[in-house]
């Protein structure tokens, strides 16, 4: 839905090699390739599965333009709750331990030194900084792939086949929501797992059996369902 | 059941003369009966009912008011789930999808006048008729075991009460005393369960019971995600597990419920829980309208249609429908593409070609989940894989945590596509 400026369908896959920096910011940006599925960072970052995370330091929880947050971390936010180094820390050892209802997928980093480190990358793109990390994969889709217009009714068909993991509600308990995205998106992450630069054994095999038409078809369906 | 087949073959023979009769409820919208309310016919009769928008007329009968999923229960053995966790009502498929829901038996079918009877007494008429009826036991599968040793001996292998049961005597069991399960031949319901069972039953043990121990007798050869399993066992519960094998006299194998002992190749050794799981068939309604072979029903691949009645689906365990292992995601995959021909048949509404997929997830320890699946694809002789995978031993521990957590999200997600978001 609000993912318009998807950037000729580029996404951040992973965080590759680190340029020169302080050692525990090296170290946070190798632990930030486990966010980055999720959380794109660094120049041109946008919404993707989570909201994108530059000038995460100081920002209030729960807000950002475009991103639809849980509703207990709205409420955090209401209830004064900003994301400093205090608070990242102690969300990120356990997300769930602070935000009971947050959509985050992340069982937490119990480590405390690799949280600071993490921390510390994330804080170097606070301010106006907006460095791009260095080396940073991405994935790009054929603009003619996803030019191709899905059929909505046999997306919908489809469909049935991601409904029996997937489930409608925004607890993504163990497995993603997959309702609400742009087509854009939904099509670049599915080619991504069909062509091979994202691996997880069900996904994989799941969209390798789909056809272009048949990705897109789904990706007009779930645009519609909320 | 002669009885049963008698009536069935009258019928048929009766309504010979009166092909001509006229189309049951000719005036109305059309109809579909579906007998059986778990993975399979609960997800038919939601898919018919929401995809069809009132245009089909949707009965769901099944006897239980509230239902015990089968997977998962042994994660309710392990401690590791609620039994209230696992039951689901049908009201949401009353109230947000019109389907109505009759809590009775299904006792018979007449093919010809295209009619289910209940055990009431009532009799519905159907255009067409999904069965989804799980499983029934094979008689004298296990000499010396029946129904009626069911709690000296429990199977909970239908989900519910022989679940409480069976977790009620594990941890009644002596300390140091001895767990027996007697697996099922192929093909059963969920390949990997009894294996499941046996992790979760060694877990729950460890800790109040640590030199218990848990000897499986297997007519089997081998199993489902078998090195899996027995690298799991090896790593969490150490000297608790021993598996007879059909080598080693696993195969033939008798109980006897009032001694509570087993009986292996001769060998009699008296137990303190016995896990009876007979060899299985489909739920006895399939055979009662005549559409068993071997004990399965026979279906097409491309609509899950009997070959024997082409107005009459079979989903799930009771189906022989080639490659596909007997179990819920199965079950719930069939459906859908059976409510899609079905409504297309009724409804004229575009049919689109059948796919199906399947992921069995099983917990082995705390944390500890593994998973196999495959796609499947729909040719003229049976429901055919395309390609699988399976967890492997060694991964990670971030792998095994993640994929047990992926199983939390998939129960929820499935029994909302079963009963709807309550």
């Amino acid at each position: 839905m609000s993912n318009k400026g998807l950037l000729s369908g580029a996404f951040l896959c992973m965080v590759g090699a680190a340029s020169a920096a302080p050692a525990d910011v090296q170290t946070g940006q190798q632990l930030y390739s486990q966010c980055a599925i999720c959380h794109q960072i660094g120049d041109g970052a946008i919404n993707t599965i989570g909201p994108e995370l530059r000038n995460i330091i100081g920002r209030e929880a729960g807000v950002h333009p475009d991103y639809r947050f849980s509703d207990s971390l709205v409420e955090a936010g209401a209830d004064g709750l900003v994301w400093d180094e205090a608070t990242l820390d102690r969300f990120l050892e356990n997300p769930r331990d602070l935000i009971p209802g947050t959509k985050m997928n992340y069982r937490g980093m119990r480590d405390d030194d690799d949280r600071a480190a993490l921390i510390a990358y994330l804080a170097s793109f606070g301010g106006e900084s907006r460095d791009v990390p260095a080396a940073a994969e991405t994935f790009e889709v054929a603009p003619e792939i996803l030019a191709i217009a899905g059929d909505a009714a046999y997306g919908e068909y489809l469909s049935g086949e991601c409904t029996s993991c997937h489930n409608s509600s925004d607890a993504d308990d163990g497995i993603p929501s997959i309702s609400g995205h742009s087509p854009e998106y939904f099509v670049t992450v599915m080619q991504a797992y069909k062509q091979g630069a994202r691996e997880h054994p069900v996904m994989s095999m799941l969209a390798r059996r789909l056809s272009n038409e048949e990705i897109a078809g789904l990706a007009a369906y779930f645009e519609t369902v909320d | 059941m002669t009885l049963n087949r008698r009536f069935f073959m009258g019928t048929a023979v009766a309504a010979a003369g009166a092909l001509a009769a006229p189309m049951v409820r000719a005036q109305g919208k059309p109809r579909v009966v579906v007998v059986g309310g778990g993975a399979g016919g609960a997800t038919a009769a939601r898919y018919i009912a929401k995809d069809s928008d009132g245009a089909i007329d949707v009965t769901l009968i099944e006897p239980s008011r509230s239902y015990y999923t089968c997977f998962f229960s042994n994660l309710y053995i392990g401690g590791f789930r609620e039994i209230d966790s696992l039951a689901h009502s049908y009201g949401t498929l009353a109230s947000d999808f019109d389907v109505n829901v009759v809590h009775d038996w299904a006792v018979g079918v007449d093919r010809d006048a295209k009619t289910v009877t209940l055990a009431s007494g009532a009799s519905l008429p159907y255009d067409r008729l999904i069965l989804s009826p799980g499983i029934d036991f094979v008689d004298d599968a296990v000499p010396g075991w029946s129904v009626a040793s069911q709690n000296a001996m429990p199977h909970a292998y239908k989900g519910g009460s022989q679940t409480e049961l069976l977790k009620a005597q594990i941890m009644a069991m002596p300390q140091g005393g001895t767990f027996a399960m007697v697996a099922p031949p192929n093909p059963y319901r969920c390949p990997p369960g009894p294996y499941e069972r046996v992790s979760m039953v060694a877990h729950a043990l460890k800790e109040s019971n640590p030199t218990a121990k848990i000897l499986i007798l297997d007519p089997k050869p081998g199993f489902s995600k078998q090195a899996l399993f027995e690298d799991g066992w090896s790593r969490h519960y150490s000297g608790m597990v021993e598996r007879i094998g059909p080598d080693f006299g696993g195969e033939n194998v008798s109980v006897n419920p009032d001694e509570m002992t087993v009986d292996i190749d001769g060998m009699v050794q008296k137990v303190d829980v016995c896990n009876v799981i007979p060899a299985q068939k489909a739920g006895h309604i399939a055979e009662v309208a005549g559409l068993t072979e071997d004990n399965w029903a026979p279906v097409n691949a491309a609509d899950l249609s009997s070959t024997m009645d082409e107005n009459i689906h079979i989903l799930g365990d009771s189906a022989a429908q080639g490659d596909m292992p007997k179990s819920g995601f199965s079950a719930n995959s069939q459906a859908k593409v059976c409510a899609n021909a079905i409504r297309g048949a009724l409804t004229g509404s575009t049919v689109f070609p059948a796919r199906f997929s399947n992921t069995c997830w099983s917990l082995i320890d705390a944390n500890d989940g593994v998973k196999v699946g495959a796609t499947y694809e729909a040719t003229d002789e049976k429901i055919a894989s395309v390609e699988g995978f399976i967890s492997e031993v060694g991964e990670s521990d971030e792998v095994r945590e993640a994929t047990y957590e992926e199983s939390i999200g998939w129960y929820q997600a499935i029994t909302e596509d079963m009963f709807g978001v309550s």
